[in-house]
């Protein structure tokens, strides 16, 4: 039996005011995973999903046309990989819509095939004075 | 000068304001909202980080989704909103005084809600020494220009204050391509929450330095880079702990307060806090005058302002449909005072003898504080003279976190008007096994 730790992460729990510092190990021989310090099963759970997949949720802005402000806020409909919030963010910042946009709609459908909508979180309608601005710079 | 009449009206449509109108509206009154900016939604526009809404809609929505939410009701529902109009006076008659583009507009109301949110403690009001350059900006202006304006303030930056947006900026400037050389937090723990600090800071190694301040900023024309050194408990920075961080810009998330220049216009008494006082039915010393939001009190989570603005929407309704809500300035009207670890605690008078039938119509007394700074396993007690109406274990308060309680129907019962209410809190003796089986 080979106790060696292959792997360990300290992991702070955000589940509830407790903040149990947990401890999570993955031992060489077969790679199972030692959990200590959680303080309930969300604790472990949770910590488990930040060692071996981490997710967060993606809250960004995209360019948007038209409307009364230049920024469309958006957000990933589901937690993403945390190592791939880069990635995302390089394709959005890319990304220019045009007015009107709903609360909701998708911006971008499965993002990098992540299973993860981008969606627009605010309504813009069509803005008049834009809208004059911009035909005038056409 | 343009005239309108309503039974409520509400001053601000953030959060609190929305809340408010919805619950006015369906107890049947008609409803206004005034509006200085040219939409509703108030700072919840800029909040585009997740995590709204989850007692409420029992979901994780972004802060504009958040505040789509109740607009859309607000729309169902016909309320009437002035937007852009900005309320310059209010009187104790509840006459409301305000401008806009068509010119000086008076509302007749029959109650009002106040419901104006707060704003950003600025560099002066820290005290900051030094030359004023380009590239210090409070974090909620920041988080305005990165979110909805659409521009960056700067490529390097400190941020002084570890509120949460505070931390939430040093995140998004980091995904908008900055860098955040520090956190720095005069307080020895995070003023945030945990969550926040894990999410928004460690996660992109940004070092947070507790026990720390600012001490001097560099720079004449643009900040060029900002000096913070190490403080003792009193606050008096240790010599020699002085650290340089390169950086062109500072940002500043050192506490919010409640804007009541109007409240003060219309007689309002405002409490130390400065949100104005209230007795439990979230009415001023101005009759038919309420408040909610951060204009009272600054909230952690949106949530809260919801719930309370509910209420204070449901006790405007029912004083503009006639029914006389019991006075603050009454004789029944207890001081609630904050007693040991307590920061603030509100109400600041509860009302103790409520007719039977109005009482049951409210349900219970919720009383609203935050501690001092962070203790483990005590004992929040409510004591009246000697006798004690109150008394439930929390292993953890936070002072980053609003604590409410509800006070049992007959806790009120037998109270000695002479003496405060005061709320303060006790340590759990060391082996207290029975108590805490009762109260886990």
């Amino acid at each position: 039996m080979n106790d060696a730790v292959k792997k360990q992460k300290d992991v702070i729990c955000i589940i509830c005011p407790n903040s149990c510092a947990i401890t999570v190990k993955q031992m060489a021989d077969g790679g199972k995973l030692i959990i200590e310090g959680q303080g309930c099963n969300r604790g472990e759970t949770y910590a488990t999903d930040e060692f071996l997949a981490p997710k967060r949720t993606l809250a960004t802005t995209v360019r948007i046309r038209g409307a009364f402000i230049p920024l469309l806020p958006v957000r990933s409909s589901v937690p993403v990989p945390k190592e791939k919030l880069n990635d995302i963010l390089d394709l959005l910042a890319r990304i220019e819509v045009q007015a009107p946009f709903k609360c909701g709609a998708v911006v971008v459908q499965n993002v990098l095939g992540l299973g993860a909508d981008i969606i627009a979180t605010r309504t813009l309608p069509v803005d008049s004075c834009a809208k004059v601005a911009c035909e005038l710079k056409q | 000068m343009k005239q309108t009449e309503t039974d409520v009206a509400i001053i601000g449509g953030g959060p609190a304001g929305l809340a408010a109108a919805v619950e006015a509206d369906k107890a049947g009154c008609k409803v206004m909202i005034i509006e200085r900016d040219d939409g509703l939604g108030g700072i919840l526009q800029q909040c585009i980080h997740p995590g709204f809404g989850l007692h409420e809609f029992k979901e994780e929505l972004a802060g504009p989704e958040y505040a789509q939410r109740y607009i859309d009701m607000l729309e169902k529902a016909k309320i009437e909103v002035m937007l852009g109009t900005m309320v310059l006076d209010i009187t104790p008659k509840k006459e409301i005084f305000a401008i806009n583009e068509q010119g000086v507009v008076k509302v007749q109301a029959k109650a009002i809600v106040l419901a104006m949110g707060c704003r950003e403690r600025t560099r002066g009001a820290i005290k900051i020494p030094g030359y004023r350059p380009t590239g210090v900006y409070t974090a909620g202006t920041a988080q305005r220009f990165v979110n909805i304006e659409g521009f960056m303030p700067g490529t390097r930056y400190v941020i002084l204050g570890s509120g949460d947006i505070g931390m939430i900026m040093a995140r998004r400037l980091t995904w908008e391509g900055a860098k955040v050389e520090a956190v720095v937090e005069i307080m020895p723990y995070p003023s945030g929450l945990v969550r926040n600090k894990v999410q928004c800071l460690d996660d992109y190694g940004i070092p947070l330095y507790l026990s720390h301040t600012v001490v001097r900023v560099h720079g004449k024309d643009r900040v060029t880079g900002i000096t913070i050194a190490r403080v003792d408990e009193n606050w008096k920075m240790v010599p020699g702990t002085e650290m340089f961080f390169n950086c062109d810009t500072l940002l500043l998330s050192v506490g919010l307060i409640p804007e009541n220049e109007v409240s003060k216009k219309a007689g309002i008494k405002l409490a130390k806090t400065n949100g104005p006082e209230v007795n439990q039915f979230l009415q001023t010393n101005v009759d038919g005058i309420f408040a909610s939001g951060n204009v009272l009190q600054v909230h952690d989570l949106v949530d809260n302002v919801a719930m309370e603005a509910k209420r204070a929407g449901i006790m405007a309704a029912m004083y503009a449909t006639g029914v006389r809500l019991p006075s603050i300035n009454a004789t029944d009207a207890v001081p609630l005072v904050a007693g040991n670890g307590i920061g603030y605690v509100l109400p600041n008078k509860i009302n103790t003898n409520v007719d039977q039938a109005l009482a049951s119509m409210i349900g219970p007394v919720k009383v609203s504080l935050r501690v001092k700074k962070p203790v483990d396993e005590m004992y929040v007690k409510i004591k009246n003279g000697t006798n004690e109406i109150y008394k439930k274990y929390s292993k953890h308060l936070r002072p980053s976190e609003m604590a409410i309680l509800e006070l049992a129907k007959d806790a009120l019962k037998g109270i000695d008007k002479t003496q405060p209410i005061e709320v303060y809190l006790e340590p759990k003796p060391a082996k207290d096994v029975t108590t805490e089986a009762k109260h886990e």
